[in-house]
């Protein structure tokens, strides 16, 4: 990455970060600072416009669906296009943005070995080698780097047919269509691993904060990197303590009941804190 | 009034329901017969098409040959391509009249993805339906004849209806009306097919143009236009007739086939990461509360399982 390019990236985030705000309050860190979150936001949304748009000229199953939500086919087709552009404009900074944390590793290369492990959640806490984003995300990026291409480099000669050969129209047709398809994989991934998947993530985007417990579970580099502290030993130290919180609560329960049972031992007892 | 039996419609772009007419065939195929070696390029079709479609005279491309303009346009659908060829016995004329061909598997209309933008009649005339067109241009590349033509204005799509509101009525399209030697005809496909072969033999017999033929190529199933040209085996030297013209292939197995799979693919995908939440559950920050080692315990001593201790 060109330095032109890293020092126009920095002065977007202090620009975004002296008009924006994100609270960073005890117990959490700061994950995505503004520039990063409205970035990411309208990608998000021009994307989706775009998936929506593609989608009901993609498919006959579709077309009387979901045209209507944009004013009819002919609209569709208008706006399709620059719902695109504006995709691919907007992930262009993304990409000046996030370039350099989603360079590939050979931390990355131990996590697809284990990505079997990461699908059925047999692991509780991710490997200490996780970093700001674990081999899953950066394959995602990857992909929609590519996909930006060649959605740009096919989407043109449909776009303007009038000036390419029929061929050529015919055959961007096939790698717009794939290209949307991987896309369209990451993207259901995407959003159930940022939602449903891993309570905790959401924020992430919107707060642009996570707790401290969300780091070292799910990328314990960055939590060393950010805080100085061993991610391993404060999720021990935690654990610990949760079990030492939930063994005085049993006993209190314990007590508790004996002295209901017991009725004469506090009959008068009010409700506990 | 209309004769509502020619506008039977048999096929549908884009259309995912059934169509009334599929599979039906009308005793009656209508068809163009183009006999090129009797024209004489005078374009009386030319200005009876821009007459009958109501389409505003123009200016014309002079490019030093009789030929109009350079192709056909949106509101030019016919057009004599004019061609001078040497041979060995010397220099002909090669004009041919080119306009829509009515494929019976029309390209234009397996790559369109706008419901109802274009239609077959059983009579076999492929029409293009402005009013549902969305202007994508993918029917342009569909065509292997490089006929349908976008309007900029209107933001649709044009060519030649073979006079479908003519024919409706049992006239006969308006460039075969205008015909001053008898090279353009009109009636039943089979007829014009029984017609052209009589006189590509008749050419091959008397005149000596040995490779005289008809053109009517099986790749797109059979034109609703058909050519006798003085040589088939050529049909590239009048004005770029393909040979063997194709409809590519992305309009053909990619959109019916692949297309539907990746949407069912996308289906899919959605349910597996739904029943994964439900299966797998969430990955939750750690350390998470408590599991506890015996839930339900009454339901459990119902089922008279070993009670576990107590930890």
């Amino acid at each position: 990455m060109s330095s032109q390019a890293e020092r126009f990236d920095e002065a977007a985030r202090r620009e975004f970060a002296e008009r924006g705000r994100t609270v960073v309050r005890r117990g959490t860190l700061l994950r995505h600072p503004v520039y990063t979150r409205v970035l990411h936001w309208a990608v998000a949304i021009f994307f989706v416009l775009s998936l929506l748009t593609g989608f009901a000229i993609y498919s006959p199953w579709l077309f009387h669906w979901i045209a209507p939500l944009f004013g009819g086919g002919p609209t569709t087709r208008f706006l399709h296009p620059w719902f695109g552009l504006a995709f691919d404009l907007f992930f262009f900074f993304q990409f000046i943005n996030w370039f350099a944390p989603m360079a590939w590793t050979a931390a990355d290369r131990r996590w697809m070995r284990r990505i079997g492990a990461y699908v059925k959640n047999e692991e509780k806490v991710e490997a200490e080698d996780v970093g700001f984003f674990n081999a899953g995300q950066k394959l995602y990026f990857w992909a929609i780097v590519i996909s930006a291409v060649l959605f740009l480099v096919t989407g043109l000669p449909m776009w303007f047919d009038d000036v390419v050969p029929r061929w050529l129209v015919a055959l961007s047709y096939v790698v717009h269509d794939l290209a949307a398809l991987v896309m369209l994989a990451g993207f259901i991934v995407h959003v159930y691993e940022g939602t449903a998947a891993q309570p905790g993530t959401f924020r992430s985007m919107t707060d642009g904060t996570v707790t401290e417990e969300w780091a070292w579970t799910h990328h314990p580099a960055w939590y060393e990197e950010v805080t100085g502290r061993d991610p391993r030993e404060d999720y021990e130290r935690a654990r610990r303590r949760q079990l030492g919180r939930e063994r005085a609560a049993e006993a209190w329960e314990r007590e508790q009941d004996l002295r209901e049972r017991g009725g004469a031992v506090a009959p008068e007892e009010p409700p506990g804190p | 009034m209309t004769d509502q039996r020619v506008y039977q419609i048999q096929r549908i772009s884009a259309h995912p329901g059934p169509v009334p007419g599929r599979g039906t065939q009308r005793a009656v195929e209508v068809c163009k017969y183009v006999d090129v070696t009797t024209c004489i390029g005078c374009k009386a079709c030319e200005v009876a098409c821009v007459e009958w479609n109501d389409h505003p005279f123009r200016e014309t491309t002079f490019d030093n040959t009789y030929q109009t303009m350079p192709s056909t346009d949106w509101n030019y659908w016919n057009l004599i391509k004019f061609v001078e060829h040497q041979n060995a016995g010397g220099l002909m004329w090669l004009m041919r009249k080119d306009q829509c061909m009515h494929c019976a598997e029309p390209g234009c209309l397996l790559a369109c993805p706008a419901d109802g933008a274009i239609v077959q009649y059983t009579n076999g005339i492929v029409d293009f339906q402005q009013e549902s067109c969305i202007g994508c241009g993918y029917c342009i590349s569909g065509c292997p004849f490089d006929i349908p033509k976008f309007n900029e204005g209107t933001k649709k799509v044009y060519k030649c209806t073979l006079c479908s509101d003519r024919v409706g009525q049992g006239l006969e399209p308006a460039c075969i009306k205008a015909c001053p030697t008898g090279c353009l005809h009109f009636g039943t496909k089979e007829d014009m097919l029984a017609l052209a072969n009589t006189r590509a033999k008749q050419l091959r017999e008397v005149s000596g143009f040995q490779n005289a033929g008809v053109y009517d190529p099986a790749s797109v199933g059979g034109t609703h236009v058909v050519y006798v040209l003085h040589d088939i085996t050529q049909p590239e030297q009048y004005g770029g007739l393909p040979a063997n013209p194709v409809i590519p292939p992305s309009y053909t197995y990619w959109k019916w086939l692949a297309k539907p799979t990746g949407l069912f693919m996308a289906f899919v995908g959605v349910f597996a990461v739904f029943f994964h939440r439900i299966v797998y559950g969430p990955k939750l920050p750690q350390p998470e509360p408590v599991v506890t080692e015996h839930p339900n315990e009454v339901a459990a001593a119902r089922a008279e399982a070993p009670r576990k201790e107590e930890p």
